[in-house]
């Protein structure tokens, strides 16, 4: 990754050598349980993903290590970007919803004093 | 709804966990099962319902509640003069914690020491505040009063006397609406006369990750739906022993063929003390789990934004996160 002075990775890829594409711990910066565990969850839910963890190597240092497994031989990055789409759709679903029953309840609350 | 007892907490719906059932993850399906149902909403708090949805997620909106929704707080204090008894640095803690109405989504973050690391801060990321009071003795007060209220002028320094002092702009952009402490009864500092303070505050925005000053919440915490399933019918005495061991309102005694018998009313209610456990004759005649996809989320806001503006902010923080990473990932694939 070429990277200016300055520019701090926020996201990095490691794999062991010998090892297929399917096979990657991808390095996680400023990230922890938030989005480490949901992230998790919708990549479990994946078809095809053979194993998927993640870990927080230490407390003090806010990054996370997440591995991903999959059969076959799918680049690893292709349930990651998957997971993150879904998750994204997922929120969006929940923020859509969340606000409409919001409206409905002020709507409801507003009716009595009319 | 998919109960199960206390102590699961992993999720077991992935796909290939249970043989010829297909967990995969399906959109149509959760946008089926999902529902959200508010049951209280002021401008303070709101108790709200998310059904069918994994812990993992409603996790990550509790945290981002917590810690990642951002406001503006009082970070830096230039104190020109400070003769009361309170340390200077436990003012500047004070006033940090003290919160200020002001809507963080109409300013900026401030750049971390770029260029000039000791920059006053301008108008888009940056809010004035002033505290200037000074202690008095009251001419007016009589000759024996001991009431430090009688005695003393402007002896209890309170929220209301910071006053904001807007630059730039600020003051045509924000001409409709004051910003101040939310609270102005929060006790800052006690003077005795002669004793002043003169300081001058800047409020930035942050986030509660980086000092819990910047947390928009009181707190915000879930937990999840009780399911409490009588095994065998509970009847007469044992019925009101049964229903003792609840909490109020969660079972009731029924009039059938002139027997009293206990029933289930309202589960929700229960605050799920396993005291039945400890009756003898009681303890198998009672389930108690969890639904583990029914979270009953409470939010309390410190009145810097309504609650229902702080949930919507912590689900856009929760896709922002999302979408950085993907585009980090395109942005690599195209090298």
């Amino acid at each position: 990754m070429a990277g200016e002075g300055e520019k701090k990775p926020v996201l990095e890829m490691v794999q062991a050598d010998g090892a297929d594409e399917g096979c990657v711990t991808f390095v996680l910066h400023n990230e922890d349980h938030t989005l480490g565990n949901s992230l998790r969850y919708m990549i479990m839910k994946t078809a095809d993903v053979d194993f998927c963890g993640y870990t927080i190597t230490h407390p003090s240092e806010s990054k996370i290590n997440f591995r991903i497994q999959t059969r076959g031989s799918i680049p690893a990055t292709e349930p990651l970007r998957s997971g993150l789409n879904e998750l994204s759709d997922v929120c969006q679903h929940v923020l859509n919803t969340f606000q409409a029953r919001v409206n409905e309840f002020k709507e409801r609350q507003e009716e009595p004093m009319e | 709804m998919v109960p199960v007892s206390a102590g699961l907490v992993h999720t077991s719906d992935y796909p290939g966990n249970y043989p010829g059932y297909d967990d995969t993850w399906d959109m149509q399906k959760f946008q089926k099962n999902f529902r959200i149902d508010i049951v209280h909403l002021d401008e303070s708090t709101m108790e709200f319902d998310m059904v069918g949805i994994d812990a993992a997620i409603a996790n990550a909106f509790r945290r981002i509640l917590l810690a990642e929704v951002p406001t503006m707080a009082i970070e830096k204090v230039f104190i020109y003069n400070n003769t009361s008894i309170v340390q200077d640095e436990v003012l500047a803690h004070r006033l940090g914690l003290v919160p200020i109405k002001a809507d963080p989504r109409l300013f900026e973050y401030r750049s971390t020491g770029e260029a000039s690391a000791e920059e006053e801060g301008s108008e888009i990321d940056t809010i004035q505040l002033q505290l200037k009071i000074k202690c008095s003795r009251n001419p007016r007060a009589t000759k024996d009063s001991a009431d430090p209220r009688e005695l003393y002028l402007n002896h209890m320094v309170y929220s209301r006397d910071i006053k904001w002092v807007p630059i730039g702009n600020q003051a045509d952009v924000f001409a409709d609406s004051v910003i101040a402490p939310v609270h102005d009864d929060i006790l800052i500092a006690q003077l005795r006369p002669g004793q002043e303070l003169d300081v001058i505050m800047h409020c930035v925005k942050g986030i509660g990750q980086d000092h819990a000053k910047f947390s928009p919440v009181a707190t915000a915490s879930y937990r999840l739906l009780p399911d409490i399933t009588l095994l065998e019918p509970v009847e007469g005495e044992r019925a009101e022993r049964l229903k003792r061991c609840f909490s109020r309102g969660v079972i009731d005694i029924q009039d059938v063929a002139g027997k009293k018998v206990a029933k289930v009313v309202d589960s929700r209610l229960d605050t799920c003390s396993r005291e039945f456990l400890r009756h003898d004759d009681l303890k198998n005649a009672v389930k108690l789990a969890r639904f583990r996809d029914h979270f009953i989320f409470t939010v309390e806001s410190t009145g810097i934004l309504p609650p229902d503006v702080l949930v919507t902010e912590a689900i856009k923080v929760l896709m922002v996160k999302c979408q950085r990473f993907l585009s980090e990932l395109d942005s690599t694939d195209l090298e």
